[in-house]
């Protein structure tokens, strides 16, 4: 079903941070008058991203939220005159070369809205050292329940197709682009295929329908057969990696100059009345968006932003929606309550389950280790920074372990005695 | 859990069948001892209760099939309470033992009770008084032996459930169908005995009889592909099977006791932590620190 528009809400709420790197500087201050794609935050440092205004409206407050992860995250708080004025200086942004290609990435506030939310301009950087021989992107979508990147290479491949041509024309080292796309899509395979179908360059690749096929290794050692090493980067095998939902908007942003605004949001959930992709202004909350998608047919046990295997359970549905969240997944009290876990049995169902060949029981005994330094030695051994918290190990185990936060707990513990070792020197 | 316990029902029942009422007790008091102990275990370290995961009942089964009926009833209870307690309890419970509970048993009883428990109990479906076992015939060379068939299905001597072949092939598949274990395991582990027995003794009879005497085909199915105590990776789970074959033939050959199952088990089981080690799958992209 295709996304249907959002009424604009009564208020949204701006968080400064929506993406991995330096939370963004307030440029506006309480009372401003703001007008929808007018910037409100700008970029703070290399890795950065700016924020612009969702809605036309006034700005209410600049102050701090506590966020569903614990941390208090500061925001701008805006209410809407109902009427999305646009600001008048939205222009179309002309690219001529790869510096301006970056510059639009940058002005126009985009993240990877795969969910990771890494600065899409910085990312593209990569392409000017002349290294990148390989574009991927992104369309597996391989969490249950979302599809907003499947209504993306529906709805919007002309978009994608003025992106791969815009960064084809500017980044001439770049030999192929390969589509990956989980195979239970078949019509947008169809679409992307019939769209390229004339560009030796672009290659369309179906992939099998497992999860996490969108996982960045994953989908770079699926559509290329290489490994990017421990501790490096795509970019040090020659890959760029990047969602195709990010890459229909920076077209957009190309062709009409509308920054990142709004984004397609999958509502979907056993406790959703009438599951639907919405489109959303960033800032919405979560309870608006539900009450425009048709509410909820019974009490949800959990609110999940993202994905029902990696996304994030929001405390109240006042929390916003961002840049990154590409859905809101409502589950039932029966869905969300797990059974008591009991001991490990050694099954192994884990070890066959892990993308990532790693074995997560270990890393669950080595937290049980008492001296430190062993611990840390022990985590390490084992490869812990590997594990990218996909969840396929707690999925599948038996015993209800919490594995996958046992992985993150004890990624948390490498990190803090490395800092607290490079603090002492 | 409840899977593994269907897998053994076949054997149980034959076992009941060709051994009569007094198979039927001895499997009781095993179980029952399992798992009353376990229950008395946690009430007395005020632990939560478990027996709930059936884990003591199943131990207490293999045990119970491992025993010829010539074991006293109180033999059962000691080696099934140092199977549940010992093996397991004292050590953490489920998942924290350091090797197979029933295998470790059979192997206390058969130092302890060594009487009782070599001998073969007498079968009521085949005509011969209690005597020596197939193996024990194939060792001395002294007693008769039954045919290939009666082999497979089990009118011969020995322990209750160790002889009916075609049972324990039976619970094999179910258990693989409803991918409880892998089937790597045990079939490398007989194969390894039949190709072995079969290069020492360059007879194919023979290497059939000690495939399927003694009860290395009850041990393959229901105690190497224990998860707790074989290693986690498929490499090495078929290096363990390996293994065991290695170890019960050369106990059956060149040791004094005529079956070497138990032990190889046990030696396996010790050794599992290493070989797991050695055969972790390189994670993806991993770099050796």
């Amino acid at each position: 079903m295709p996304p249907v528009k959002m009424t604009p809400p009564k208020e949204v709420l701006l968080p400064l941070s929506q993406h991995i790197g330096a939370p963004a500087a307030p440029v506006v201050k309480v009372g401003d008058e703001v007008k929808v794609g007018q910037l409100i935050a700008e970029a703070a440092g290399y890795v950065s991203s700016p924020i612009y205004s969702s809605v036309s409206g006034k700005v209410t407050k600049i102050e701090s939220y506590l966020a569903s992860n614990g941390r208090s995250i500061p925001a701008i708080r805006i209410q809407s005159d109902g009427l999305m004025t646009p600001d008048e200086s939205i222009a179309p942004h002309p690219v001529t070369d790869i510096d301006s290609l970056i510059l639009a990435a940058k002005e126009s506030g985009l993240v990877g809205l795969g969910g990771a939310g890494f600065p899409t301009a910085v990312k593209l950087d990569a392409l000017k050292k002349g290294i990148i021989h390989t574009v991927v992107i992104n369309g597996a979508e391989c969490e249950p329940y979302i599809t907003s990147d499947t209504r993306t290479m529906l709805e919007k491949s002309d978009m994608i197709h003025y992106a791969i041509s815009l960064i084809e024309s500017c980044a001439k080292d770049v030999e192929r682009f390969i589509f990956g796309v989980e195979n239970n899509k078949p019509e947008c395979i169809h679409e992307l295929v019939r769209i390229f179908g004339d560009n030796c360059k672009v290659s369309v690749k179906p992939l099998p329908s497992l999860y996490p096929q969108g996982a960045e290794k994953i989908l770079i050692y699926n559509t290329t057969g290489l490994v990017v090493p421990e501790g490096k980067l795509p970019a040090d095998v020659g890959v760029l990696v990047i969602n195709v939902t990010t890459l229909a908007y920076l077209a957009k942003y190309v062709k009409t100059g509308m920054p990142l605004v709004e984004r397609c949001v999958t509502v979907d959930g056993s406790a959703v009345k009438e599951p639907k992709n919405v489109i959303a202004p960033i800032g919405t909350s979560v309870q608006d968006v539900l009450d425009f998608a048709g509410g909820l047919k019974s009490e949800p046990g959990k609110i999940l932003i993202g994905g029902p295997m990696m996304g994030n359970a929001i405390y109240t549905t006042d929390t916003p929606i961002t840049k990154t969240t590409g859905s809101i997944v409502a589950l039932n009290v029966k869905d969300s309550t797990l059974d008591e876990p009991t001991n490990c049995i050694h099954c192994g169902r884990c070890v066959s389950a892990c993308p990532m060949s790693l074995n997560p029981t270990a890393f669950s005994k080595a937290l049980n280790i008492e001296i430190l330094e062993e611990r840390i030695a022990r985590l390490e051994e084992y490869h812990v920074n590997l594990c990218m918290e996909c969840g396929c190990c707690s999925y599948v185990c038996p015993a209800n372990r919490p594995l996958v936060q046992n992985n993150r707990l004890g990624k948390a513990a490498v990190r803090s005695y490395h800092d607290h070792q490079s603090s002492l020197k | 859990m409840r899977d593994v316990l269907i897998a053994l029902a076949p054997s149980a029942i034959a076992g009941v069948v060709f051994y009569g009422l007094r198979a039927a007790i001895l499997i009781a008091v095993c179980v029952c001892t399992a798992i009353l102990s376990e229950f008395l275990f946690n009430l007395i370290t005020k632990k939560k209760q478990t027996i709930g995961d059936l884990s003591a009942a199943v131990t207490g089964l293999i045990l119970a099939l491992t025993l010829p009926t010539g074991t006293t009833i109180w033999q059962c209870v000691v080696g099934s309470l140092f199977a549940v307690i010992a093996v397991k309890c004292l050590f953490g419970g489920l998942g924290c033992n350091f090797a197979n509970p029933a295998a470790t048993a059979r192997v206390m009883m058969l130092i302890a009770f060594s009487s009782s428990v070599t001998a073969g109990g007498a079968n009521a479906m085949v005509d011969i008084v209690a005597g020596a076992t197939p193996l024990a015939a194939l060792k001395t060379g002294e007693s008769a032996l039954p045919s290939l068939i009666d082999m497979f299905l089990g009118l011969r001597e020995g322990a209750i459930g160790e002889g009916c072949i075609v049972a324990i092939v039976i619970g094999f598949i179910y258990l693989v169908i409803r991918r409880v274990i892998k089937w790597e395991t045990p079939v490398i582990y007989v194969g390894v005995v039949f190709l072995l027995s079969l290069a020492i003794k360059q007879d194919l009879t023979v290497a059939l009889y000690h495939v399927m005497g003694g009860g290395v085909v009850f041990a393959a199915v229901f105690m190497a592909t224990d998860y707790v105590t074989t290693p986690i990776n498929r490499l090495g789970k078929m290096i363990f099977a390996v293994g065991c074959g290695v170890i019960t033939v050369l106990i059956r050959f060149w040791g004094s006791y005529p079956e070497g199952a138990s032990f190889a088990i046990l030696l396996m089981n010790i050794l599992s932590p290493y070989i797991e080690k050695m055969c972790a799958k390189k994670p993806l992209g991993g770099v050796k620190k």
